[in-house]
This record gives structure tokens, sequence and C-alpha cells, in this order.
């Protein structure tokens, strides 16, 4: 406790990490007194937890208004008290992090949606879906940026896998060959970032930015020119259905969020499950994070770090125009003008606020889902908070994270510097 | 002469050449994308004067809508068939202001695409002072304009303090913002302050006439005074760089900012500065804009005048000048491109295929060189932001 009071002796991870948990140990006490003490006496808020034929363990759980925000504002409050002792004690706080976090969540629920019915696992399974795109963008970011080549691209890449997916799919009536296509066009992309940034050497950051808008350019173009005026030929794809896994689909709450879902969803476990193993246990893996911190090093052990940062671009590439698919034949089956909508540029902003580590990318991904869909369920049944602030938030999680408020961000060491040997980089 | 031949031939070569490229390849885009020429694919005569058609009645129609169009000059005399050129200029005002925030950046080694959401709170700020208050005319013009560029150069300000004082990369930041930006203006519109009366879609009321700016060439024609304004701030940009101990600072700094360090300047302020001059610029885009062309806010005011910019200050070399002839080519594509949508099946959309295309081929010269085995091809120090640690 001493410890704690004179702050001085902590490192700077610890300051950091101190003070942002004194900011949600503020947040809880704001939030017992405002809404477990503001609420209306009789409101009830009432969660719904069944959503299809899953097992059922409860319904729904009905709890008094100002009775749920004291009690989670209090959970808060304890648990943000045990996450400050912990780091004192320089003992990992995640955790304890996490309950404050969700019972502060938990506390606005029950106070935003008084009198109302929140669809609690519609709601986890509609982020899941809005996290989806996020999570193939920031593993495509990911296999690029460890390997030192920055991917701002990853916009251009996923609206090239939706509109090649889409545009096939509704062709030639098979969404198999969609899926097929769609990685494909997401690495012809990654061929020209590949081919710029590393035999012209052209700054990663512009290229990106410009094949963007070479992809917004052409795809706008294109569907304007093909997809409006001839729509049933080339622009009415058919699209997956849900496959419900047996047994483990029926689990209550679990099963219809994870695994009830369209074969693009299983494909993302698969993929998120096979680069976080890769690129930590494998050859390949220890190379490409070489690559990526050290070249010269991993030069002189005869690495070719370009063929590998090329290899790499290519698969990313693949991975994020994949992840494009899901925006047509995952879900509707037909294509609109930038229908990606900047998902490619939140899905980087998720990978930054992972720290370019696979799991702290697909956890941002899914937190910024959730944000996202938690606007939209709370825009329906009528809060009144503007949903343009509850937007923001991944935006400004983002720049909190870069800023270093949150224990330091740092990116692969060599990400967006042109390697060449015995070149003056 | 011939020296200064070789020097205007020199810088212009690499951009021509990318031009006339990025426009055979559109043209490709344009021809193997209408149904009435693919129709013909089997004999290849025709299919070949089709295809060249289409295409030269769509680069026709772009340069008639941005250029001269003679349709307008029968019967009203030359200067009307000009009332393209003077729509170009329009769209070239805020373009110059906001190419200049992200040249200015290039300049001290910052990669600003932040000029969206600092046009918007340029925008959004000239705005209100425009319709809620009521002050003499000049007066009313010269208080929004600093109303608009000051909250700009705040709102680019704090990019500039995050990255001096956390090193948070401004790429990053500035993607960020303005998506937050975006949101603000969306939520703002909302809002019983800005909010029209007796409207429910978001648009602001029209600025009083005391703050607008006033035109150039009568009624008829949209031409404002904001590209006067637009001008001395280009030649403002280049008087800062080239004539001023702060100008050499930001460009000491941004040719090598460990060296700068050394000599004693320090980085941060300049980084701090640079921010806060660009977010001022790009603010006063968005201020010209709504004083100048709108005059009622909307949720689009800012169109794509923030990313556009980055493609005209590459176009232009992060030069005022070049920023300048590059917002104008820009912003003749972008009029000319609505004349050609509305006169040709040509979507306006292949003038985003074509700025990309200009800017990629510019900023590969070694492609260029290669392509048309050119050897002493004059390419000044390529633009580069550094990595994200950088």
């Amino acid at each position: 406790m001493k410890n704690l009071i004179a702050m001085k002796s902590f490192t700077a991870t610890q300051r950091r990490q101190t003070w942002l948990h004194i900011v949600l140990f503020i947040i809880a006490l704001f939030e017992l007194k405002a809404f477990g003490f503001g609420n209306p006496a009789n409101a009830k808020t009432t969660f719904g937890f069944t959503l299809a034929k899953e097992w059922v363990l409860i319904h729904t759980w009905i709890i008094g208004s100002a009775t749920g925000s004291y009690l989670f504002s209090i959970i808060a409050l304890i648990a943000a008290v045990v996450a400050i002792t912990l780091i004192a004690l320089k003992k990992r706080a995640g955790l304890a992090t996490a309950v404050t976090g969700l019972a502060l969540m938990m506390g606005f629920l029950c106070w935003a949606a008084a009198g109302k019915f929140i669809p609690l696992t519609g709601m986890l399974q509609g982020s899941l879906l809005l996290a989806v795109p996020l999570v193939f963008g920031s593993m495509s970011g990911l296999l690029s940026e460890r390997s030192g080549v920055i991917n701002i691209a990853i916009e251009g890449q996923l609206l090239a896998g939706a509109f090649a997916s889409g545009v096939v799919a509704s062709l030639t009536h098979k969404s198999a060959l969609g899926l097929l296509v769609a990685p494909l066009a997401g690495a012809l992309i990654s061929l020209l970032l590949a081919t710029f940034a590393i035999k012209f050497s052209v700054d990663q950051v512009i290229l990106g930015f410009v094949l963007n808008v070479l992809v917004i350019g052409l795809t706008d173009f294109l569907y304007k020119k093909l997809l409006i005026p001839y729509q049933t030929t080339w622009n009415s794809g058919p699209s997956f259905s849900r496959i419900e896994i047996p047994l483990i689909g029926k689990l209550p709450i679990i099963g219809p969020i994870f695994f009830n879902q369209t074969l693009i969803v299983y494909l993302m476990y698969l993929i998120v499950v096979i680069i976080t193993y890769s690129l930590f246990k494998t050859k390949w893996g220890l190379r490409t994070r070489a690559v990526g911190e050290h070249p010269t090093a991993a030069d002189s052990v005869g690495i070719d770090v370009n063929k590998l940062r090329f290899r790499n671009v290519l698969i990313a590439g693949l991975v994020s125009g994949l992840g494009g698919a899901y925006f047509t034949i995952g879900s509707t089956g037909s294509f609109s003008k930038e229908m990606t909508s900047g998902a490619g540029f939140i899905a980087l902003a998720a990978l930054i606020f992972g720290k370019w580590t696979p799991m702290g990318a697909v956890s941002a991904a899914l937190l910024f889902g959730f944000a996202d869909n938690l606007q939209g369920t709370l825009s329906i049944i009528g809060v009144s908070i503007p949903s343009e602030f509850m937007l923001m938030v991944p935006y400004i999680a983002t720049i909190i994270a870069v800023s270093g408020l949150v224990g330091r961000v740092r990116a692969p060491k060599a990400d967006g510097i042109h390697y060449s040997r015995g070149g003056s980089h | 002469m011939k020296k200064f031949l070789d020097r205007v031939l020199g810088t212009a070569l690499l951009p021509a050449l990318s031009f006339v490229m990025a426009f055979v390849i559109s043209g490709f885009v344009i021809a193997f994308s209408d149904s009435k020429v693919l129709k013909l694919a089997s004999s290849p005569g025709k299919f070949i004067t089709t295809a060249l058609s289409t295409v030269g009645n769509a680069y026709l129609a772009l340069f008639q809508g941005s250029v001269y169009d003679p349709n307008l000059a029968h019967g009203h005399g030359f200067l009307q068939g000009l009332y393209p050129l003077s729509e170009t200029v329009v769209t070239a005002t805020p373009l110059i202001l906001t190419g200049l925030a992200v040249a200015l950046a290039f300049q001290s080694g910052l990669f600003n695409i932040g000029a969206q959401g600092q046009f918007i709170f340029g925008a959004v700020a000239a705005s209100y002072v425009g319709f809620h208050f009521t002050f003499t005319p000049v007066l009313h013009v010269a208080l929004a304009l600093i109303a608009g560029v000051l909250s700009a150069a705040i709102w680019g300000g704090i990019v500039g303090i995050l990255k001096a004082r956390t090193g948070a990369h401004e790429v990053i930041v500035t993607i960020m913002m303005n998506y937050i930006a975006g949101f603000f203006i969306l939520w703002i519109l909302k809002t019983t302050t800005f909010l029209r009366h007796g409207r429910i879609d978001p648009i602001a009321p029209e600025v009083n006439p005391s703050a607008q700016l006033p035109h150039l060439a009568g009624n008829n024609f949209r031409l404002h005074a904001g590209i006067l304004i637009a001008l001395a701030a280009a030649y403002f940009v280049w008087w800062l760089l080239n004539r001023t101990t702060i100008g050499f600072r930001f460009r000491a700094v941004g040719a090598n900012a460990a060296a700068a360090k050394t000599a004693g300047i320090s980085v941060g302020y300049v980084t701090i500065a640079t921010m806060a001059l660009c977010g001022a610029l790009a603010g006063l885009g968005g201020a010209v804009h709504v004083l100048g062309s709108e005059y009622a806010l909307t949720a689009d005011i800012a169109g794509n005048f923030g990313f556009d910019a980055i493609t005209v200050a590459l176009l232009g070399r992060a030069k005022p000048l070049g920023t300048v002839f590059a917002a104008l080519l820009f912003g003749a594509l972008r009029t000319g491109g609505r004349t050609m949508q509305s006169n040709t099946t040509t979507p306006l959309d292949i003038v985003l295929v074509i700025q990309a295309l200009i800017v990629l081929f510019i900023a590969a010269p070694t492609l260029v060189r290669y392509i048309f085995r050119i050897k002493n091809l004059k390419t000044q120090e390529a633009l580069a932001s550094k990595g994200w640690n950088g």
C-alpha cells in the first residue's frame, strides 16, 4: 500500500496502468451515484438470453434497473481496487481489468435500458458478425506488418474481395466460386503493393493510400457502369446460409453466437488459429518476426528479406480478400458502392490497439464490433445518447492506445522501412 | 533560355508521362466496361473504332465540362463558353488549400492524412459564425474565416502535440481523427443550433450575405474571391518555407530529424507548429468553401477535398506552385467528370482511377523510366514518411 501512494517507485508502465484503473474507479463511482441512485425506483431491465432453438438455461433475466446499476457499479469498484493492488504487487491484472470493464458495461446497460428489453445473445451475435471483416483485415495487416511492410491498403483489399466475389457469384450462380476469387482479388492488390513497395521502394503509406483510391475508383466505376444497369445478371448473387455445428451449436448463449454461423466465419476461426500458431511456433513465423524487427540481422543469417516480405504481403492480400467476401456472399449476396465503408481502417486500428499481436488484434476487433453493435441496439431501444458518439469509440480508443496512455504500443521495428542490402536505411 | 527549357522539361516530364499513361490505362477501363463495345467483340475492326469513339467521347466531354464548351458559347459569346473553366477554379479553390496542408506537412517530414477532418472543423466554425452573427460585410467575412482557421488549427495541432509528446504516429492519429470529425459533423447538424429551422435533413442555415465571399465575374459565374485567398496562401507557404527561419527549420526537420535535433532545432516544436499550420490551411479551405460557394453546411460538405488533397500534394511534389497546378488539374477532372457522367455513359468515378494512377506512376519513377527507356529522367527527392516508429 505504501508503494501505491508513493507511485514514484513505479515503472512507467505501472504508473500508466494505475492511472487507467483510477479513471475506471472514478467512472464506477459516477455510475453508482448517477445510475444506481438516480433511477426510477420501479423500472426493470430485461435481458434476453435465447435466440433460436438452443438448449436453455434461462430465457430472460429481469432485474430492477436501479438494483442492477447499483450491484454492477459496486462490482466494478471492487475489481478496480483489486486491479490496482495487483499492479502494485507487479502481478498480471488483466482479468481484474476485464471484470471492471464488463461490470461497468452491465451497470450502464441496466440504466440505459430501464423498462426495456435487451436481447443480450442477439447483441453478442451481431457484434461477432460486425467484427468478422475487422478480424480478417487485422490478420492481413498483421501478416504484412510483422514482416515489415505497412499495409494501409486493407480497405482496398476488402473492397476488391467483396466486389470480385459478389460479381463472380452472381455471374456463375455459385457462391463457392465467389469464395474462391475473393482471396485472389485481395492478392492482386497485394501484388501491386508488394511490387511497388519492395521492387520500386515506393513509400508504403503513400502507396497503400493510393491503392485504396484506385480500388474505390474502379469498383465505383464498374458498379455504376455494369452492376446497376444489369443488376439481374451482374449483382444478384447467392449467399451462404448459416450452418449449425451439431451439439456445440446447441449450447446456451455460446452456441448461437459462435457455432451457428456461415462458412466464412468458420474459416475466420481457422485462419486466426493458424496464424497465431505459425507466427510463434514455426520457422516461417520466427523468420517473419526477425525480418520485421531487424532485417539486417535476418539477412546476415541467410534469410532473403525481400522475398519473405513479398510472400507475406501476398498472403496478407489473400486473407483480407477472403474477408471481403463476407460483405457480399457472406451476407446478402449483392455488392453496393464502397460497402466496406472504412472497415479496413478500423481493422488497422484493431491491429494497432492489439499491439500487433494476433490475440490482441482479434480482441480489439471483437471490442470494436461490440461498440458498433451496442450503438445500433441502443438507438433501436431509444436511448438518448447520440449514436455518433458511440461510433467514435473505436477511433478514440485507438488514439488513446497509440498515445501510450494504456501501456506502450510499439510497431515492429522495421515496419515501413524499405530494405536493401548495404542500403542507407 | 535553353537551360530554362531543360529545367521545365526535366521537372514536367515525369508528371506528363504519368498523366499520359494514366489516361491510356483508364481508356482501356472505359472501353472494356462498355456494353456497346463488348457486343462487337466478334468483329475486330468495328470493335476498335467503337472503343476509340467511346473513349474519345468520354474524354471530350471531360474537356468540355472543365475548360471550354462551344455549346455554351453559342449565341452568348466566348466568355460564356469558359463557364466550365470557372467551375474548375471553384472546385480547385478548396483543393489548393487542402493540398497545401498536406504539402507543408511533407516538407517537415510529416504525412498529414487529416486534411479531411481539419477541413470539416474549418467549415463548421465558419458556417456557425456566418449564420449566427451579423457584422459589417468585410469584418464578418474576416471573422468567419478566422474562426474556421483557428478551430482547424487546434484540431490539427492536437495531432502535433500527441506526436511530439508521446510519439503517436501522425498517420494513424489523423486517420482516426478524420472519422471522429465525420461523426462530429453528423451530430452537430442534428443539434438545434445548427439544424435549419423547419428541416429534418442535416443542413445548417445559409450564412448571412455579409459573410459571403464576393463573386469575381458577375453573378452568372460562381467564381468567388476564395481563389485569391488560396493563391495568397500558396505564396505564403512558399515564402514561409524559403524565406524564413521557421521554414528553414521545417525543412531541416523534414530532411533529417536527427541532424536537425543535433543542430539545436526543437523537433517537437516544429512538429506541433507544422500540424497546427496544416490544420489552419485545410480549415481555411473549409471556410472558403462554405463562405464562397456552398453557403450552407451539410454533412457532405467536405466531399473528397481532404483525400484528394493527398494526391494533389503528391502530384505537386509538395511544392506550393506544383500544388496549385495539381489542384487545378484535379479540379478540372472533378468538374469535367460531372459533365462526362451526364453526357456520356461514363461514370464520374473513373476520375478517381486516373488520379490514383497518376500518383502511382509519379511515386515510382523507376517504372516510368523503364517503360519509356529514358535514362536521365529527372526525379526529385522521393517523398517519404518514416516507418510507424519514425
